[in-house]
């Protein structure tokens, strides 16, 4: 070797694989204002629609009159659930089983729903004509109150569905009573109840809120008539489930459908779904026979387009006095809006709720959860989240609190005594979860020993002290929470979306000079795949990030796959991508061992080559190889240097976190700062650490957010408030705290990297640490639980019921 | 076309002058990107709440949905499409970004560069206190802030080092 053979070191270097903080390669053109989002799209002769909708949130419509609006200049037409009944479309199948009206037929269920669809040659000449066209309403009693869904005198809401006490989950008990689900050991958790020591029996709501991307929900569809083809640009989280549900739909052969998810501004469960803007435009272009554009403005996107949340959860634990837990009950509520069109895979009303039983090793447990409609969107999206996850980890989490401090103990020493041993996994879970792996006591040492827990439960005892003799009106929280989530949806033996199994998918190409073309079957909304997929492919074939290009959204050139939410993207994409490259670098193998005139046995893996064993100056690049792949194969084999590899998980993969928020509240204020967050998380091998950091910064302030503000509220006669971002809570740079991230390593078993995926950790896990913070800060004065979001007003409200302000 | 009679603006956008006729209702933001093809500044919520469609219009930063075009008539803008280095590489602030991880989804990257352009221009050296109440009026929902701040921090090092002043000089 002479000195300017690049060492091992810097061979790897050079690869920028996994573990590299890899800078991504997006933000090369979304710096310079060159993304290519979907409302910057513009086709010839293109159009624009947009809605009329209903100012009432039930009501029942007796005449829809579009003839003023169809005389403007420049209106096109307009469409209203007649039109679409001529083609079937009047109604859509939800993801939930249910089905959902396009444009309203009839009646509408809940304010802003969609009743007519104008289209125009401007979005102004569209939205001139909206104010033309006439409807007449027969207002309806409006029931926006979950808990009163189920009254015997409650409204009607679906006569659709009248007579029908079979619904896509089993029997329902009502006319506004859409499923129950139910899960685990009635009688044993029964039992543990009867003999316990201590239960806890608290009502923990997790309030209605949304995702809101700062870009909207948005399509442009355009029919070739003459072809007969349908090519659709949208906001498609999952493009290949778009293609084939339009497929299902139209009736247009799924190979003349065109899907296309160019640069999305951000998803977070929100753009998962099908919505009537898509149906609408697609119906209009088939009508027209020009590009129509849907661009949904954001009161439209916070009030129509999938709400999150919205779970009533009674939360039940036993346990024994030395704090033992020994069974777990839970009822929720879940209000689904005036449809069900929630995101979960199909055979999951409730997604995977029943990891409710959380970090901590339950003996056993029940659950049950009713969904119920109101006159409320439809929706219920894992927002930014596996799905229901997040709610499972906020009602464990606050349970853990009440029971600490009901057994007089430290909630994060219950926690550690209930934990799940390392030794348990994998660890079969008493509502039906085989937990992959864990190290729960390793993460929780770190995290306390990071933020020095104890000395701060000093502190806040001291200031206790000060409070009650007057000396200061601050409080201080320290909000413990330690989730486990379940992401990566999933095997085909459990997870499907209207039938299609949630495998993923991967294609890796390399061209004869060493570079490489990937695609794969999720879609980046922000995430920085084209970042991390290559790094996951020059780990495992030696070829460096830089030479590899990654490609996502485009249903005609990417294999089939089930798109990008919760986490999945790594847990199945992930274990695809390094399938398919493995497959290269075996065939390599076989064409370096021709090469060199050796056996392939007689080879070894190198960084970026093959080897001989023992002679390690005879060897191949991978570079070298991918030329004489397509030049000089071997005799008998295939020119070329390609695969493809679809992946069915055999499981869920479980990532975990140790997270705590440290918090002062001044009581005569209500205003909450926010002193130290420190999060640290386990998803197991970690690909690029630079973005596993700006997930959880991302996250984490999302799950900032919601427990301190974010909400989607209705006023008793179904007013949908907060349906703007003069309403709606978005942190700004000034209120965000400052956060800490950390990390251990646990990696899971049965993926092929050992990755579990971190995107919406942050979410789950930080929704509860900021909620136990405010619940504890209060703790002092006999506060058991306050129901989120813990805005100032709501904490002034709270030290006032509590007697602080005497 | 709607019978709307329209009015004449001349402005110049990223040093090059253009002149149109627009509606007077025309919001400058449509003008940029339907009239101009200048797609960088985004729509995030048209009430000018999120600063996803922030421009530098005569040395201040707006949001241009809540800006009429014909407001913008005799204006010197700039964009995001105007921010590069004149020989094309990325200037200290896109750099910045790309460096500190200060972007992920990209949506809201133009009209927070744009921002912080300006920003810097009215504090060379400002501190996290002062960046974080600068970019107040512009909303992200990806990156948490933290490393936006660490980019326009690594800018405003970058542009106070002397030999990029004297560059500039």
């Amino acid at each position: 070797m002479n000195d300017m053979t690049p060492t091992r070191e810097q061979r790897e270097a050079a690869l920028e694989g996994m573990g590299c903080k890899r800078k991504r390669v997006e933000d090369v053109r979304f710096t310079q204002g060159k993304g290519q989002y979907v409302d910057d799209l513009k086709l010839p002769g293109m159009v624009f629609g947009d809605f009329v909708r209903s100012p009432y949130p039930h009501a029942k419509i007796t005449r829809i009159d579009a003839s003023e609006a169809l005389k403007l200049p420049g209106v096109i037409a307009v469409l209203t659930a007649e039109d679409l009944k001529g083609v079937n479309l009047a109604w859509m199948p939800t993801l939930a089983g249910d089905v959902q009206m396009v444009l309203a037929d009839g009646k509408v269920l809940y304010q802003n729903q969609e009743v007519a669809f104008v289209v125009a040659e401007d979005r102004y000449i569209a939205d001139d004509a909206i104010q033309l066209v006439e409807v007449d309403y027969e207002e309806l009693p409006v029931l926006t109150d979950p808990f009163k869904s189920m009254d015997s005198d409650a409204p009607v809401l679906r006569p659709d569905l009248e007579g029908k006490m079979e619904g896509a989950h089993g029997p329902r008990k009502h006319h506004n009573h859409i499923f129950n689900w139910e899960v685990g050991d009635k009688d044993e958790t029964a039992k543990a109840f009867a003999e316990a020591d201590v239960t806890i029996n608290e009502m923990i709501s997790y309030h209605r809120t949304h995702p809101s991307p700062l870009e909207t929900c948005q399509c442009v569809a355009s029919m070739d008539k003459v072809k007969g083809e349908l090519t659709v640009w949208g906001t498609f989280q999952a493009p290949h489930v778009i293609r084939t549900v339009a497929s299902l739909l139209s009736t247009i052969p799924e190979h003349k459908i065109h899907v296309i998810a160019p640069d999305i501004g951000g998803g977070f469960g929100n753009k998962v779904g099908a919505y009537p803007g898509y149906i609408c435009s697609i119906v209009a272009s088939i009508v027209t026979g020009v590009p129509v554009k849907w661009v949904e403005d954001r009161m439209e996107n916070l009030s129509t387009t999938s709400f999150a949340r919205d779970y009533h959860m009674t939360t039940e634990i036993a346990a024994k006095s030395d704090g033992t837990v020994t069974g777990l009950k839970v009822h929720v509520l879940a209000d689904h809006g005036g449809f069900d069109a929630c995101a979960d895979p199909s055979k999951w009303p409730a997604g995977f709720f029943n990891i409710v039983t959380g970090s901590y090793d339950f003996p056993t447990a029940h659950l049950e959860v009713d969904g119920v409609y109101t006159n409320k969107a439809p929706g219920g999206v894992a927002y930014r989240c596996s799905f229901r996850v997040t709610e499972a980890a906020y009602c464990i989490e606050r349970g853990m609190d009440i029971l600490a401090q009901k057994l007089e103990m430290d909630p994060a020493d219950l926690r550690i005594k209930n934990f799940i041993k390392p030794e348990q996994f994998p660890y079969q879970s008493a509502l039906g979860w085989e937990y992959d792996s864990g190290d729960y006591h390793t993460a929780m040492q770190k995290a306390m020993d990071t933020i020095g827990y104890r000395e701060l439960r000093v502190e806040q005892k001291a200031k206790q002290e000060a409070f009650k003799r007057g000396e200061t009106r601050e409080i201080m929280g320290i909000g413990v929470s330690f989730f486990t989530e379940i992401v990566g949806a999933g095997p085909s033996k459990n997870c499907d979306i209207l039938g299609v199994a949630m495998f993923d998918s991967a294609e890796i190409r390399v061209h004869p000079t060493g570079s490489v073309i990937s695609r794969m079957g999720t879609k980046s909304q922000g995430q920085g795949h084209e970042t991390t997929w290559a790094q996951i492919i020059a780990t495992e074939i030696g070829i460096p990030a830089a030479d590899i290009m990654v490609e996502e959204g485009n249903t005609d050139t990417a294999p089939y796959g089930l798109g990008t939410y919760g986490s999945r993207s790594t847990p199945v994409a992930g274990a695809a991508i390094a399938l398919a490259a493995r497959k290269i670098r075996n065939k390599a193998q076989m064409i370096a061992a021709h090469m060199l005139e050796v056996s392939e046995y007689d080879l070894e893996w190198d960084v970026d080559g093959f080897q001989v064993k023992g002679n390690p100056e005879a060897r191949k690049s991978m570079k070298e190889i991918a030329w004489a792949a397509y030049h000089a194969p071997p005799p008998n084999m295939e020119p070329g240097l390609e695969a493809v590899s679809y992946y069915d998980p055999p499981n869920m993969t479980y990532p975990f976190g140790a997270y705590f928020c440290v918090m002062d509240i001044d009581v005569d204020t209500g205003v909450a700062t926010t002193r130290r967050f420190y999060a640290l998380d386990d998803c197991g091998t970690r690909i690029n650490p630079m973005i596993i950091e700006g997930q959880v910064h991302g996250g984490l302030t999302e799950a900032f957010a919601i427990a301190m503000g974010q909400e989607i509220r209705y006023d008793e006669t179904g007013n949908v408030l907060g349906a703007s971002f003069m309403d709606f809570f978005i942190p700004t740079a000034v209120e965000t705290p400052h956060w800490e991230t950390d990390h251990t390593v646990t990696p899971s078993p049965h993926h092929p990297i050992g990755a579990k995926g971190v995107g919406e950790s942050p979410n789950v896990g930080g929704v509860p640490a900021f909620s136990n913070a405010v619940n504890d800060a209060f703790q002092f004065l006999g506060n058991t639980h306050i129901q989120m979001p813990h805005d100032a007003w709501r904490n002034w409200q709270a030290a006032k019921n509590l007697g602080a302000h005497s | 076309m709607s019978d709307i009679e329209q009015i004449p603006v001349t402005l110049t956008v990223n040093g090059k002058k253009v002149q149109r006729f627009v509606e007077p209702r025309t919001l400058l933001i449509h003008f940029l990107r339907e009239e101009l093809n200048i797609t960088g500044p985004h729509i995030g919520c048209e009430t000018s709440h999120c600063g996803a469609c922030t421009v530098e219009m005569n040395g201040m930063s707006v949001k241009s949905c809540t800006v009429f075009a014909a407001q913008a008539n005799g204006a010197e803008m700039t964009t995001i499409e105007g921010m590069a280095n004149p020989d094309g590489t990325l200037s200290a602030l896109q750099e910045g970004f790309r460096q500190m991880h200060g972007l992920q989804c990209g949506f809201c990257t133009p009209g927070m560069i744009t921002r912080a352009h300006t920003l810097l221009k009215e504090n060379p050296n400002p501190s996290e206190e002062e960046i974080r109440m600068g970019i107040a009026g512009n909303l992200c929902r990806c990156t948490g802030y933290q490393n936006i701040v660490k980019a326009i921090q690594y800018a405003a090092e970058q542009l106070n080092q002397p030999e990029t002043q004297e560059a500039a000089e």
